[in-house]
């Protein structure tokens, strides 16, 4: 690709054609894009010799007997999972860890993308690894790992000792825990889900807990709360108090608690997906204020709008003023913002992206099979044939969008006044 | 309705009811009675029992009842009369003893096929009720070992067989490979955002008959549909934690499996074909967590490979030869009327189709459904001979000339071959996938 512009952030169209790819290799999977939309990379098949990663058109030096997982990190670094006689890695800019594994899956990447980990399999020994530096300690299985944002520190669910099918009495007397950075926590429980950690040092781990089969709480670095509840939902760790929220089920109904006590002064149907603002003012969760009908509470007060399918993915603006979240009616997506919701509708409508400033909302849509953005409502029809979420610049008053038409990928920069029109 | 009790009730010595009865006292029965008849039921519960006026005309409904001699212990209204009414008659004081045998019945005397709704006057729904029994035996820790174990796997992995993370996903790509050998360019997109439908299977799947992935993974590459199967949990759609009574792990279950498919912004789900599964998705897991339908739609494999068909998506190369008969599913045909696309599916690819009589919403069960076969070895002669009414209808399809036993349902398939081998009926059985994979046409 070749540049046409002296800043990433200049007004600029510049297009990759990707119909070489498909004339030199046998297929071409799903086209990946990087951050800044200045590269695209595919998972390519080369013939007898196995799989590569195709970037802006040129294979990674060495082949692969199988690549999935093709992604870029947050920092442009392209990742894959890629196997060789048998033995599994990650690959980072074509380059393999040193480390191989029987398996290897669930690549996470911390904030800024400059740490990597990967759940393992290693003769039947269950682990994390960390920028090709495997847990020290492996266990007979693994379940929801994470990687915390600032990339300091790993967490799962570990399975601490076998279990012989059909034991229901060890099973019973607990036999899973939480691990952080491989090192397993005391006390085991009957099952162990959702695991939470706060952004960044000085954290704590907080997980979904069992303790009998009709017990649950949240347990923190290990130690569950007093209360327990009928059922529980992943917790969240505030990220300005410290304190735990979690959804608790209680008497048939869901309220949201904070450290094991009831916050909100109301139960909901249904109530999950806490989400805290970055300034640590409002929380906001995804409630069914009745049954069949779904939509946000901010601090406990549902929005009037509802919708009758589903409410998704909260997410505050940067500083946190404003609240968007996707919402599904009569089979078709839309967002809707402080309350408000979006007159136009899609098939599908993916994440909502703010601008830094929060004052403007655009979030990209599918459409039987043909993809578009949303700017605060007033849609852009592009028909395109692959697309990326959009990207706001610092100041706000441009985007950029990485889209594929025509067969060209395409990195297009835009003033925001020009959306609709290039 | 005469006081009995059944009569070959079968000698269960399970660990996890005799275990589950041992710490048991009349006090935490009580409770646990009283906690779901007034906290977690509601009018449904007290219309169904202030209405019935025990006439029995649900007997003839039950094949448990018809394949055992019409023995009273087994007709819907005998069941609910030794478990729910008489836990309502004593309010509730009733012993660890009077728990182990209202297990037995709820989780093994009933398949929650809900055919007997349709015969009562009332439309009294017998299975809704042993489903309330068998959530007071869940509260109380009493469960048949097998089906406890199978739960527990749920809880653990989020799939019904103890599938690792890891295994799943190298389980796909197996057969990804398996059929490249027959479609060089076949793949089975993993975590593909965005793409249309989202492929789901049952934990048994990958364990047991991974070759159904791969003729799935056949289908849909050659009717060009964009899809995608998931490489995290939430890829099992089955649900045994719905028949022990366990709602909040049924719950967990079908959150992972919806928001599974929301992340991966799919627009449909299409699942194999499974009946109880479908139950759980599209009528009692999804309801239990506060939405009306399934959020994201269902489409159950019966009406896919319709819509396929229909469409000239998939074309038939040359029919089924062998003669056919159909078992409609409960789940699916009762619970999702899909009896219609069914039979359009085997005319479309069978030659000789012979229906079983009666049919369609009126077809009797497997038995093996609603968990039963989850129960295990122990029950299984008792299962097999409290559906000696299946065996007679496939016998009589069987003298018409079918020779293969189409059952788009895992448990009945797995519940039909017991049949056919404890009555030596000399069929077979396929799943209509089996079918459709042998007669489409491939590149
Ligand atoms: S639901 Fe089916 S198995 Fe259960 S009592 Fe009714 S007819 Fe019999
Ligand atoms: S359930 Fe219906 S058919 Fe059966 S005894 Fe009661 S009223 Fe009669």
């Amino acid at each position: 690709m070749t540049r046409s512009t002296d800043g990433p952030w200049d007004p600029a169209i510049v297009d990759l054609p990707l119909s070489p790819w498909r004339d030199r290799f046998l297929w071409v999977e799903e086209i990946q894009a990087s951050p800044a939309g200045d590269a695209a990379a595919a998972v390519v098949r080369l013939g007898e010799e196995g799989f590569s990663v195709c970037v802006n058109g040129d294979p990674w030096p060495e082949p692969f007997e199988k690549i999935w997982h093709l992604r870029y990190a947050p920092d442009g670094r392209l990742v894959a999972l890629a196997s060789r006689e048998g033995e599994w890695t990650v690959v980072v800019d074509g380059v393999p860890w040193e480390n191989r594994f029987s398996f290897v899956w669930n690549p996470l990447f911390s904030r800024d993308g400059s740490r990597i980990a990967v759940a393992f399999q290693r003769d039947m020994a269950y682990g994390m690894a960390v920028d090709d530096v495997p847990w020290e300690e492996t266990f007979p299985n693994l379940t929801c790992p994470l990687l915390r944002a600032d990339g300091a520190a790993t967490a799962a669910v570990v399975q601490t000792e076998p279990l012989s099918e059909g034991d229901i009495v060890k099973y019973r007397e607990g036999i899973y825990t939480a691990a952080v950075d491989g090192r397993p926590w005391e006390r085991r429980f009957m099952n162990v889900w959702g695991l939470a950690c706060s952004a960044d040092g000085g954290g704590r781990l907080a997980a979904e807990v069992r303790l009998s089969p009709t017990e649950y709480t949240i347990a923190v670095d290990g130690t569950p709360w007093g209360e327990t509840f009928a059922c529980v939902w992943t917790p969240l760790v505030h990220p300005v108090r410290g304190t735990v929220l979690a959804p608790v089920r209680r008497e048939g109904s869901w309220w949201l608690a904070e450290d094991g006590r009831i916050l909100w002064d109301r139960p909901f149907v249904q109530l999950w997906q806490p989400q805290v603002s970055p300034d640590g003012r409002h929380i906001a969760a995804v409630v069914a204020p009745a049954f069949g009908r779904w939509t946000v509470a901010v601090d406990g007060r549902p929005w009037k709008a509802t919708a009758g399918e589903m409410a998704s993915d909260p997410c505050f603006s940067p500083a946190g003023g404003r609240l968007a979240v996707r919402f599904k009616d009569h089979g078709r997506w839309t967002i809707a913002v402080d309350g408000r919701v979006w007159r136009q509708a899609r098939q599908m409508v993916f994440t909502p992206v703010f601008s830094p400033d929060g004052g403007r909302l655009c979030v990209r849509f599918k459409e039987q099979g043909r993809f578009g953005y949303l700017l605060d409502d007033r849609p852009w029809e592009l028909a395109a044939e692959a697309a990326w979420d959009p990207v706001f610049s610092p100041a706000g008053d441009r985007l950029l969008l990485r889209t594929v038409e025509g067969g060209l990928f395409r990195r297009r920069v835009l003033p925001l006044e020009d959306f609709g029109k290039v | 309705m005469p006081e009995t009790k059944p009569k070959d009730a079968p000698p269960a010595v399970d660990e996890g009811i005799e275990r589950g009865i041992a710490g048991l006292t009349e006090e935490r029965i009580r409770k646990a009675i009283r906690r779901v008849l007034s906290g977690e039921t509601g009018a449904r519960l007290k219309a169904y029992v202030d209405t019935c006026i025990h006439c029995g005309l649900c007997s003839e409904a039950c094949h448990f009842f018809l394949s055992r001699d019409r023995d009273p212990a087994y007709a819907p209204v005998g069941k609910v009369k030794q478990t729910l009414w008489e836990m309502l008659r004593r309010d509730g004081r009733v012993g660890p003893e009077f728990i182990k045998q209202a297990r037995i019945v709820a989780s093994t005397h009933c398949n929650l096929c809900k055919r007997c709704a349709m015969y009562c006057p009332f439309g009294i729904d017998v299975a809704y009720l042993m489903l309330v029994v068998r959530r007071i035996c869940h509260l109380l820790g009493v469960t048949p070992l097998y089906i406890q174990d199978t739960a527990n796997s749920h809880a653990a992995t989020l799939n019904q067989m103890w599938v690792k993370d890891d295994e799943w996903i190298d389980t796909l790509m197996w057969q990804e490979e398996e059929a490249r050998g027959e479609i060089p360019d076949l793949r089975i997109p993993l975590e593909k955002e965005g793409a249309d439908i989202l492929y789901s299977v049952i934990g048994p799947e990958p364990k047991f008959q991974a070759q159904l992935i791969y003729q799935a993974a056949v289908i849909l590459h050659v009717a060009g549909v964009d899809w995608t199967m998931p490489a995290t949990p939430g890829w099992d759609n089955s649900d045994m934690a719905m028949f022990t009574g366990d709602n909040e792990i049924m719950g967990r279950l079908k959150r992972a499996h919806f928001e599974t498919a929301a992340r991966l912004r799919v627009n449909r789900i299409v699942m194999g074909e499974c009946g109880h599964a479908f139950r759980s998705v599209y009528d009692v897991g999804n309801r239990w967590l506060g939405w009306s339908m399934p959020p994201i739609p269902i489409v159950h494999a019966i009406d896919f490979y319709h819509e396929l068909l229909e469409e000239g998506r998939i074309r038939v190369a040359r029919l089924f030869e062998e003669p056919v008969t159909l078992h409609d599913p409960c789940n699916v045909v009762r619970g999702g009327g899909l009896h219609e696309k069914a039979r359009a599916v085997v005319r479309r690819t069978c030659a000789h189709f012979i229906e079983m009589e009666p049919n369609r919403e009126h077809n009797y069960c497997c038995c093996a459904g609603g968990g039963v076969i989850n129960c295990g070895p122990p029950y299984k002669k008792h299962r097999v001979e409290s559906n000696r009414v299946k065996a007679e209808q496939i016998a009589a399809a069987k003298l018409k000339g079918a020779k293969i036993v189409i059952t788009p349902c895992h448990n009945c398939h797995s519940g039909i071959e017991d049949i056919i081998h404890h009555y030596d009926l000399g069929v077979e059985t396929r799943f209509l996938g089996d079918i459709l994979y042998q007669v489409m046409e491939k590149p």
